[in-house]
């Protein structure tokens, strides 16, 4: 059974593409729309990774993350979060609050899947 | 990987968050802008920026990110913000929205826009902030020599939280092992005592050795989510003979170097069994669905046929006598209510709120006030009144139009206005509301309202005909007429008349009308009558002779038989008396050269049909049935027929015309001008283009 990702990011396009890329690499995708999204559906469902967005209405990636590592089912897997390279400190901001890694934007799907496999295996 | 697929997504997405961008930005109270506003509007900015590098879109990314960069230290109050920024951001806005068109459109870019815009944004991002941080600057100084073979040692102590974060050193032993061989020693740390002992602590050091022949910067990489600066020491050491490789007692790797297995099948992942982990694919609850309109039009049209195949049956149906087949006719009946609430469904997927078009005019109305030196209000009333997507598109020209009239030439400058009396700022009111089955648009202004005299007199200048005795209604029809107006004779009118024939007959060719109320010095309203929708129409079905034709429902006021009394003769037209008022009668078999109709009124049916507030009577031979029909566009299929607004298939397979009531009345008033329809002209009167 192919392991479950899920993918929170307010731009459907982003959001698009990285479900699709994953998709095409096996993977099963759980889409959210923003961080509230995302962690009423982590509280219904296990997901074994999550990518999230840090700009968000409603509640923003790093919100998501401390959410998300409260829940017993995501205190150990993998978050990744989507920054941009002028957002330096938020990756310091994302590493306190739990996540993983990160995938500095603009990136491209093989950058996508080296990240994944880099923190999933 | 093709990207482009997703590319439709992004060009939606993109709009509407250009669209926010604007509507916030003139929204925005400069002096206290609104925090969640100022969020909203970044992570828009920020949302393109990201998609358009995605995407590959790079030049909307730099003035993305000029922008992004800006907004993001305004909304960290760095930054004041003041009116001129958003000026700025609006024409940053339009900058993006017009490469934007180029990657969608292959609309051409104008370049030096795109190019002040960012050095504008620019020079304010440096401003106040000696310090800009450089974009894209890149942090791969160190580049050195591709290594040889050789051997690492790397020393690595993980933060306590290294699993606390999601990481898995076996994962990163993995990637290690696709670089070369590597042997790992691990060592705990000085241990808390035990009752502080945390388990999920990380409290183990690692000394690895890497025979490989990588860059120290690609063992660096492998450690980038889990090491910091002075986490992580790599020293190459000089021989690469090997035999201090071995110095270290060689743990087995965990996993075959270089073997990837397929994903899931980790001896390790138990997830698989884990409580929770089934049943997994858990219903998308998305609020709204992007479909294509192709698809939605497609539907709509196979909806059609469905509604004519239905309407055939019923006729088959009702010649069948109704005791013996009474299952069927139910059933029939059912079939009939079962797909009229299908048609309506599907018709409404493609209604949306006129406020997409009325949500460009604040900044319209914004930046022509400014130019012109006028004090203007915007009003928008019924905004959420929803038409058809495809009228919503074609009527942003018109609308625009009447709107630059009512700025430019109906509202007065502010001294002008209070010398009459009235308030300085001028008030334009764009209202929609629906009526029966037509949305109703209405641009009302109260400024100085059209001047009959010199209407008048500029007709009689360009040769139209007109006379004093006119009404003011049939007045102001006159400024409609082509080539009534170029722009230097509208300055001298007080009134409006720039391209008003154009915005007429864009509305006339989506079904719709134009009429105008003006009053001397208190204002002038334009109305815009649309169908509310361009596919379906209820109607009643008439005998012509041998032929059938539709009249729209809701244009129809009644129908009788006229006796000698009513039918009398005025100004050579015939006419038919109907309590107090007189109706010119239409003989629809003149107009559409028609045989074997009935031509004497008292032996026919006069319907009354009403438009825009007119009226008319046509002579039919027999009223048929009403039915609600799939409009057939004539043009696609045959040709433009003038007095039709397009055909549909009857029940029995035969086609009628459906007629443009609007345009019947409109050829019977010149009509009276030019043809002087004498009671039995016989020949074709030729409106086929």
């Amino acid at each position: 059974m192919g392991k479950i990702i899920m993918t929170a990011d307010d731009s459907a396009s982003v959001r698009q593409m990285v479900s699709f890329t994953l998709k095409q690499n096996g993977y099963e995708v759980v889409e959210a729309v923003d961080g509230k999204d995302a962690l009423q559906k982590l509280g219904g469902q296990k997901v074994d990774m999550l990518i999230t967005d840090l700009n968000m209405p409603n509640l923003d990636g790093i919100g998501l993350i401390k959410g998300a590592r409260a829940l017993p089912s995501c205190k150990f897997i993998p978050i990744v979060m989507l920054t941009t390279e002028s957002q330096d400190s938020k990756k310091q901001e994302g590493k306190a609050a739990g996540a993983t890694g990160w995938i500095v934007k603009p990136f491209k799907p093989e950058q996508l899947m080296a990240v994944v496999k880099k923190v999933l295996g | 990987m093709d990207l482009a697929r997703f590319s439709q997504t992004f060009f939606e997405e993109c709009s509407e968050h250009l669209a926010d961008i604007e509507r916030i930005l003139l929204g925005l109270d400069v002096h206290r802008p609104d925090g969640e506003e100022l969020n909203a509007l970044f992570r828009s900015a920020h949302t393109i920026k990201g998609s358009a590098g995605i995407f590959g879109f790079d030049d909307m990314t730099v003035v993305t990110h000029l922008l992004e960069s800006l907004l993001d230290r305004i909304r960290g109050g760095e930054l004041l913000l003041s009116p001129a920024m958003i000026d700025l951001f609006l024409q940053a806005k339009d900058t993006i929205a017009m490469q934007l068109g180029w990657h969608r459109d292959g609309k051409p870019v104008n370049q030096q826009a795109v190019e002040e815009v960012c050095s504008s944004l620019q020079q304010l991002a440096e401003q106040d902030l000696s310090s800009s941080p450089a974009l894209g600057a890149s942090s791969d100084g160190e580049n050195s020599a591709a290594g040889r073979a050789g051997i690492y040692e790397i020393d690595f102590v993980p933060d306590l939280d290294l699993f606390l974060r999601g990481a898995r050193m076996d994962y990163l032993f993995d990637e290690l092992a696709q670089l070369g061989t590597f042997t790992a020693q691990a060592e705990v740390a000085e241990l808390p005592a035990i009752e502080e002992f945390d388990p999920e602590e990380c409290h183990t050091r690692w000394r690895l050795q890497l025979l490989a022949s990588c860059m120290e910067r690609e063992i660096r990489d492998v450690f980038e989510f889990v090491a910091d600066e002075g986490q992580l020491q790599v020293r190459k050491l000089d021989s690469t003979d090997g035999s201090k490789f071995t110095a270290l007692p060689v743990v087995p790797p965990l996993q075959p170097a270089g073997e990837a297995l397929p994903f899931g099948r980790r001896a390790y992942d138990r997830n698989e069994a884990a409580p929770g982990a089934f049943g997994r694919r858990g219903s998308e609850t998305e609020s709204s669905i992007r479909v294509g309109v192709a698809k939605v039009d497609q539907l709509i049209n196979q909806v059609g046929e469905l509604v004519i195949t239905q309407a055939m049956l019923r006729q088959m149906g009702d010649a069948l006598d109704p005791v013996h087949f009474e299952n069927l006719h139910r059933g029939l009946q059912q079939l009939e209510r079962n797909t009229r609430d299908l048609q309506q469904s599907v018709m409404s997927i493609r209604l949306v709120p006129i406020s997409i078009v009325f949500n460009r005019f604040p900044r319209l109305v914004r930046e022509l006030a400014a130019k012109l030196g006028k004090q203007v209000e915007l009003k928008l009333v019924g905004e959420t009144t929803e038409l058809d997507k495809g009228l919503v598109e074609k009527i942003a020209d018109p609308l625009t139009h009447l709107v630059r009239n009512a700025l430019d030439h109906a509202l007065e400058v502010p001294e002008i206005r209070t010398a009459a009396g009235k308030a300085p700022t001028g008030t334009v009111t764009l209202q929609a509301s629906q009526a029966g089955g037509r949305v109703v648009i209405d641009v009302i202004d109260d400024g100085a309202g059209l001047n009959r005299e010199k209407i008048l007199l500029k007709a009689a200048e360009r040769g139209i005909a007109a006379v004093d005795t006119m009404t003011d209604d049939e007045v102001w029809q006159l400024i409609f007429a082509p080539g009534f107006s170029t722009a230097e004779a509208v300055t001298d009118i007080s009134g409006r008349g720039v391209g008003m024939d154009v915005v007429q007959k864009n509305v006339q060719s989506l079904g719709g009308r134009v009429a105008i109320k003006s009053e001397r010095g208190r204002g002038t309203t334009v109305t815009i009558s649309l169908p509310l929708t361009l596919a379906i129409l209820d109607g009643l079905s008439v005998g012509v002779g041998e032929e059938r034709l539709i009249v729209p429902i809701n244009a129809i006021i009644e129908s009788f038989q006229p006796t000698d009394d009513n039918l009398r003769t005025v100004n050579s037209r015939e006419v038919v008396h109907v309590r107090g008022e007189y109706i010119p009668i239409l003989h629809l078999h003149r107009i559409f050269n028609l045989n074997g109709a009935v031509t004497d009124p008292r032996k026919g049916i006069l319907m009354v049909i009403e438009v825009e507030g007119e009226k008319g009577a046509i002579l039919v031979d027999s009223l048929q049935d009403e039915l609600q029909i799939v409009i057939k566009s004539m043009e696609d299929n045959y040709r433009k027929v003038e007095g039709t607004s397009g055909a549909t298939i009857l029940g029995d397979g035969r086609v009628a015309l459906i007629l443009d009531v609007g345009a019947l009345m409109q050829q019977a008033k010149m009509g009276r001008v030019t043809t002087g329809v004498g009671p039995d002209r016989k020949e074709a009167r030729v409106y086929a283009g």
